[in-house]
């Protein structure tokens, strides 16, 4: 096992930061939940040590939510009994938020009067909690102007969970309008192995039993073309054909990135939703070579990936290109 | 409504995660019924819940301690205090005159919120039957649906001149509460309001065992799917400390003691063996070790059940012993 030499410090925060998601050199579906908040070390830094990360991308990836919405408004979906859930939510991301960046966001509630103040936007707003009119775009499309996350609230009822509302811009090839109101299982029906390998039901059982105050996270992860945030399954005619453009484009490593979503699971304190967060970081091959040991590893994983799930993930295309690469700048 | 859960006493890990309040007030709410009302030392908000939470309540009596489980009255919203009612009750293990003796000022350990009787959020209405002091969850639930405008009617059956939160469920609910005097006329009522409701409605009821059977036999006999049936149940299962026991090491040869209410995992952690975990509640099945000797106790949901009845490995993060030593592959 060799050591990288702890240049790490110069790399830049956006890498030091990256939650590299492969603790093995083959990857494979697992229930693979830990608390939230745990610091998670890597080869070139450290992530996870709060649930909301507020980084220099803040006000761009906003700017593309905000953009994907005006365009689609579906990606917004919410069942009329997911009013309390959702201002439910609105109360724990915004105390999360004013609690992990008090230099720059505040939030004072009396009884149901709220005041939040975000710096990075300039922004001082008040509210009422339950009144809808009170937010110029209601709660639901507030939240999503406030965090770089995505987001889904799944109703807790006849001991399943269902995905009853939420703001889901930047999907990894799904459709918030597609999954709206379907519980757990279908939603996850598509993943190929999951299924026989019980990860599905464990997975549902154990969101199930979470309680309040107790948050947990996931990493998932893909690859995508280019910076590009919203590749949902109602935007697939402007992505699908990059990847296979991109296999014999010299530019591929800096065009090709490696796609983590970290994904919090929090209940709503005042009605048991399960609130489920999508943070999505991206990082080109050129700027993960620039670690050795990611480099080696991803190389690993994507060479030995079996094809259904290279299929399913939709990298079948370029992974053979994109392990390559990995491996001869590992070489050089 | 108050159900003793422990008896020989460890404080278990709901407690010890829990809050340490302060008595703010005590007041007799009806007959051998008193409230108690907690909040923080520094009056600071409390964490919110789900209406129809209960917290776990440690319970110093002569006899030892015990934890009992009390339904918290408020809509859980933005609480900055957590109210609790208790009957007396004379023959009990002594929780319930814990709670009767405590005065302002007392320090009381209880649990965050716990939740095993949440309203349905889809439901077209909501049917709240409740008997004697089991008002106090219907009261939280009340509270809540009168926040969010949601349909609902309550059945409230006490003995006369026994009836704690009469007056508060009078104003909160208005026509929506249906009083019953009498086993009798609350029978006569639930035959009533059970045999016509509109599609959709959910049934919650919250009183003695007899009651909560009688109320969901008469739904059954109306042909009420179980799907819509609700009793409250307080959830005893995380508590459930184990037996201490020894581990013992196959390959480096040590042995460490596994306290009681302490995991294996943790164990092995607190001597510096990491084992290498995720979710620490047996669902993920990072952390498994193999079983070398002894009888392990599973209580994960990650192994299957060939695999569990095999004895030959285990989830250290919930799983324990069944004898007083379990050899294990490290």
């Amino acid at each position: 096992m060799s050591i990288d030499a702890p240049s790490h410090l110069d790399l830049p925060e956006h890498v030091r930061r990256f939650p590299f998601p492969f603790p093995h050199d083959r990857y494979m579906y697992s229930v693979n939940v830990e608390p939230g908040r745990n610091p998670s070390q890597t080869a070139a830094g450290r992530w996870g040590e709060r649930i909301l990360e507020v980084d220099g991308f803040y006000l761009q990836d906003l700017e593309a939510r905000a953009a994907v919405l005006d365009r689609d408004p579906s990606r917004a979906a919410q069942m009329s009994h997911m009013r309390p859930g959702v201002w439910g939510a609105l109360h724990l991301v915004l105390t999360e938020l004013a609690v992990t960046y008090p230099e720059w966001m505040a939030y004072e509630r009396h009884g149901d009067r709220c005041r939040w103040t975000n710096r990075l936007q300039q922004l001082q707003t008040d509210f009422i909690v339950g009144a809808d009119y009170s937010l110029p775009e209601g709660p639901l499309r507030f939240l999503s102007t406030q965090v770089q996350d995505d987001f889904a609230l799944l109703n807790l009822r006849e001991g399943a969970l269902w995905l009853d509302a939420g703001v889901i811009t930047f999907a990894a090839d799904w459709s918030m309008g597609f999954d709206v109101g379907l519980p757990f299982s279908e939603i996850h029906g598509p993943v190929p192995r999951a299924a026989d390998l019980g990860v599905i039901d464990r997975a549902e059982q154990f969101l199930l039993n979470l309680q309040p105050g107790d948050p947990y996270r996931r990493t998932n992860w893909t690859m995508t073309v280019d910076r590009r945030m919203d590749t949902s399954t109602e935007s697939y005619p402007e992505w699908a054909q990059d990847r296979s453009l991109v296999v014999t484009d010299p530019a591929l490593p800096d065009r090709l990135h490696l796609r983590v979503e970290v994904q919090h699971l929090i209940k709503v304190p005042t009605t048991g939703d399960l609130l489920f967060l999508v943070r999505t970081h991206l990082l080109s091959l050129r700027e993960l070579a620039a670690v050795p040991a990611w480099g080696r590893r991803l190389a690993e994983v994507l060479r030995t990936l079996p094809e259904d799930l290279a299929d399913y993930k939709g990298i079948a295309r370029y992974r053979d290109a994109a392990a390559r690469w990995l491996q001869e700048a590992d070489a050089a | 409504m108050t159900s003793e859960v422990l008896t020989a006493y460890r404080r278990p890990l709901p407690l010890r995660r829990g809050l340490e309040l302060v008595v703010r007030e005590v007041r007799t709410e009806s007959l051998g019924v008193c409230s108690v009302v907690l909040e923080r030392e520094s009056r600071g908000p409390l964490p919110e819940y789900v209406p129809g939470s209960h917290v776990l309540v440690e319970c110093a009596a002569p006899t030892g301690t015990t934890v009992n489980a009390y339904s918290l009255t408020g809509s859980g919203n933005s609480p900055v205090d957590y109210a609790i009612s208790v009957q007396f009750r004379a023959g009990g293990t002594g929780g319930s005159a814990f709670i009767h003796g405590l005065v302002p000022g007392d320090r009381v350990q209880v649990s965050l919120p716990r939740n095993g009787f949440a309203p349905t959020a889809t439901a077209t209405h909501h049917v709240l039957v409740a008997g004697g002091i089991g008002i106090t969850p219907v009261l939280s639930h009340a509270e809540a649906a009168v926040r969010w405008g949601r349909p609902f009617t309550v059945l409230y059956g006490y003995r006369d001149g026994s009836a704690p939160h009469l007056e508060r469920m009078r104003r909160l609910c208005g026509e929506r509460l249906v009083e019953c005097v009498g086993r009798e006329a609350l029978a006569r009522q639930l035959t009533e309001s059970l045999r016509r409701q509109p599609m959709g409605t959910h049934l919650y009821v919250c009183g003695s065992g007899s009651l909560t059977d009688a109320t969901l036999q008469t739904a059954r006999d109306f042909g009420w799917p179980e799907g819509r049936l609700h009793h409250e149940v307080f959830d005893t299962v995380a508590l459930d400390p184990g037996e201490p026991f020894t581990v013992r090491l196959a390959r480096s040869g040590g042995e460490l003691p596994v306290p009681s209410g302490v995991s294996l995992l943790e164990a092995l952690e607190v001597e510096g063996i990491g084992v290498p975990n995720l979710c620490r509640q047996g669902v993920c099945g990072e952390c498994r070790l193999s079983v070398t000797a002894g009888t392990p106790v599973h209580r994960d949901s990650f192994l299957s059940p060939a695999e569990k009845s095999s004895n030959t490995c285990l989830m250290p993060c919930v799983s324990r012993s069944e004898g007083p030593i379990l050899e294990v592959d490290l």
